[in-house]
């Protein structure tokens, strides 16, 4: 199957333009609903705990340097968590990617590229 | 810029040279062969996109823990304790943007470079213009700070003071990356970047363990330790040491941060390693290696800063006093714990950082004034990929001359915070024009180039006028005062402004482009279309004999 019969399948008019025909067609719209429903909220999750973190440092030292175990303080926890959920924030997208996304990429490439998988 | 010798070099400087020669011999020979395999462009500039995604992502932070990282973060920590951190956690979160926001996507639509991306769907000579221009700004500032690195690094390893010594140095150095580049191209970058994060991580974490050990594991006394040595006491396990003295300073610290975060995923030389690889799943998949393994060693240094406040004889105040200044921690921790031997090896292990990071960065800006420039804006498109090559050769060599020069004049900076200033430049220019590129329909040419020249020029101009480089004792002209912005670092009023820039760009233009962006959008989220792997280092028949997409 070409790229020019692709949209066919899919119920709408194929138009002059099969980039175009591929980007209405409703899986490839599902596609960009999984992509950005996962990174957007997930950038704004990270970045705003990150700059509460930062602003605490800058704003708040002396409830960062509380301690809480020997010389370990608020401050060094802290710090070491950012690093946890950096961890834990790509094992997630790696995980939610290889479910969610890279099957119907895959499909919708091998389509696009006419392979007839 | 000659700086009075302290105490003498440590160590022995015949053994520091002769591991460090060993290291560039066995790194020549693989340049070398893999020069034999490097035929096309696509060989020169992104490694024929065989390398798999744990090799690309040991590459990636070979080219990610710069000098400044080794020597830098670990000597702020020591001296400054706790502001020192801030540095690592900014550059380890900055990936998650990366991960989640441009490494898939970029790859997917671009070639060689970040122009490529950048221009999908724009027109393309001004906007390849513009990446070229800030691509050569962000790499010029970083290979400045590597080679400021170099020069401190010899200072105190091979008792090289005088300023032709180190001159010197910083030419040798320049010289071998040229070397590197023209040889062996990206696929002997790469090599080289791979072995010499093997080695940097080995060493940083033998050095961790070697610490913790000497602490029985416990975190708390070694703090402790380093607490008591520092002259500032407690202060040192705090915030606040080196930023918290005003309010001034205090937003400062903010303005860091947000250059940390938002500037790695805008650095050219990390966007292009992602085309090294075959397809977007392995670019995924290099940029997750690189976050742990990146992470792993900020852990290190983290021990390491203190470990060398805790245990080096004299404590921070002896680091401060010596040549390198703090940039020194790390190499002193390693002479206290293990001896010439192990001095030796990790002063190896630095130099060889600088050689790689700086033969990455040439030949981002070779490939960037090549391709992007020479052959599009030029020449319209119309040269042959062997006349490209040959191009980017010759940038490389005149890269590389700038570098050395530049490197001599930055002797004696501090290598952490010129590397925040490409951090900076890299966040305000690059950064907002590839997000809107990637995620904005609307986005335009217009949009590009107000967005990409606002935030380069805003930024540049803002560090002009900074303090640190007039105004006070500890600035690059101490002497001469027109520090009009009280910032230090500008990504703060410059980050928001070129998102600012490009939106408006975008919105009083009417330029738009909508097939152009269907297609953009398309191949970028399923990879139609994306570029293939070199047929002849293909990893199987059937995917490199696809049909390019419609």
């Amino acid at each position: 199957m070409s790229a020019t019969e692709r949209a066919d399948g899919a119920g709408i008019p194929p138009s002059a333009n099969p980039w175009v025909d591929a980007q209405r067609n409703p899986e490839f719209a599902e596609l960009r609903r999984r992509l950005r429903g996962f990174v957007l909220p997930m950038t704004a999750l990270f970045l705003s705990w990150y700059f509460l973190y930062v602003l605490l440092a800058a704003f708040a030292p002396e409830f960062m340097s509380i301690r809480l175990v020997g010389h370990i303080n608020v401050g060094l926890v802290f710090g070491l968590l950012q690093f946890v959920t950096t961890f834990v924030i790509t094992l997630c997208y790696v995980r939610y990617a290889n479910r969610r996304l890279d099957p119907l990429s895959s499909r919708l490439r091998a389509r696009l590229e006419g392979d007839p998988r | 810029m000659t700086r009075q010798l302290a105490q003498g070099a440590v160590g022995e400087p015949l053994l520091n040279v002769g591991i460090f020669g060993f290291f560039v011999l066995v790194t020549l020979v693989i340049v070398v062969r893999a020069s034999r395999r490097t035929r096309t462009a696509a060989d020169y500039y992104a490694a024929g996109r065989s390398f798999t995604g744990p090799q690309n992502g040991v590459a990636i932070s070979g080219d990610y823990l710069s000098a400044a990282s080794f020597l830098g973060i670990a000597g702020a920590i020591a001296v400054y304790g706790y502001d020192g951190f801030l540095y690592s956690i900014g550059f380890l979160v900055a990936w998650l943007v990366a991960l989640l926001l441009v490494a898939e996507l970029l790859r997917n639509t671009g070639k060689f470079t970040m122009g490529d991306v950048l221009s999908f769907r724009m027109r393309q000579r001004p906007v390849r213009a513009a990446a070229a221009v800030s691509t050569l700004a962000v790499s010029l500032f970083y290979l400045l700070a590597q080679m400021a690195g170099a020069g401190g690094l010899v200072a105190l390893l091979l008792d090289v003071t005088g300023t032709v010594g180190q001159a010197l140095v910083v030419a040798v150095v320049g010289v071998l990356m040229i070397v590197y580049v023209l040889v062996g191209g990206m696929r002997g970058t790469t090599w080289v970047q791979i072995i010499k994060a093997t080695l940097l991580i080995a060493g940083a974490g033998l050095m961790t363990v070697w610490v913790l050990g000497s602490y029985g594991l416990d975190l708390s006394a070694l703090l402790g330790d380093a607490a008591a040595q520092s002259p500032r006491g407690q202060a040192v396990l705090e915030p606040g040491l080196q930023y918290g003295t005003s309010l001034t300073s205090k937003i400062d610290f903010v303005s860091l941060g947000l250059a940390l975060v938002l500037g790695t995923a805008g650095l050219p030389h990390i966007l292009m390693r992602f085309y090294t690889v075959p397809s977007a799943a392995e670019a995924r998949r290099s940029v997750v290696w690189a976050i742990w393994l990146i992470g792993l060693f900020y852990l290190f240094s983290l021990v390491i800063g203190y470990g060398a406040a805790a245990l080096v004889d004299g404590g921070p105040a002896r680091i401060s006093s010596m040549p390198g200044q703090e940039n020194s921690a790390a190499p002193l921790l390693a002479y206290q714990l293990g001896g010439e031997l192990l001095l030796g090896f990790i002063a190896a292990v630095a130099f060889a950082t600088i050689l790689a990071v700086v033969a990455g960065l040439t030949i981002t800006a070779s490939a960037s004034f090549a391709h992007d420039v020479y052959a599009n804006v030029i020449k319209h498109g119309e040269l042959d990929p062997d006349g490209e090559v040959r191009v980017a050769r010759i940038t490389a060599c005149v890269i590389g001359a700038l570098a050395i020069a530049g490197g001599i004049v930055a002797l004696g900076q501090n290598i952490a915070f010129l590397v925040a200033l490409a951090f900076a430049i890299a966040a305000s220019a690059n950064l907002p024009a590839i997000l809107y590129s990637l995620f904005w329909r609307r986005f335009n040419t217009s949009g590009v180039l107000w967005s990409m020249y606002g935030g380069l020029v805003t930024c540049v101009t803002l560090i002009v006028f900074s303090p640190a480089v007039s105004g006070t004792p500890k600035s690059m002209f101490p002497d001469a005062d027109f520090a009009l912005f009280p910032l230090r670092n500008p990504g703060l009023v410059s980050v928001p402004l070129a998102f600012l820039l490009g939106y408006l760009g975008t919105v009083l233009s009417k330029q738009t482009d909508e097939a152009k962006y269907a297609e953009m959008e398309v191949r970028a989220l399923t990879g139609a279309g994306a570029e293939q792997p070199t047929p002849h280092r293909g990893p199987g028949g059937a995917e490199v004999d696809h049909a390019p997409a419609p």
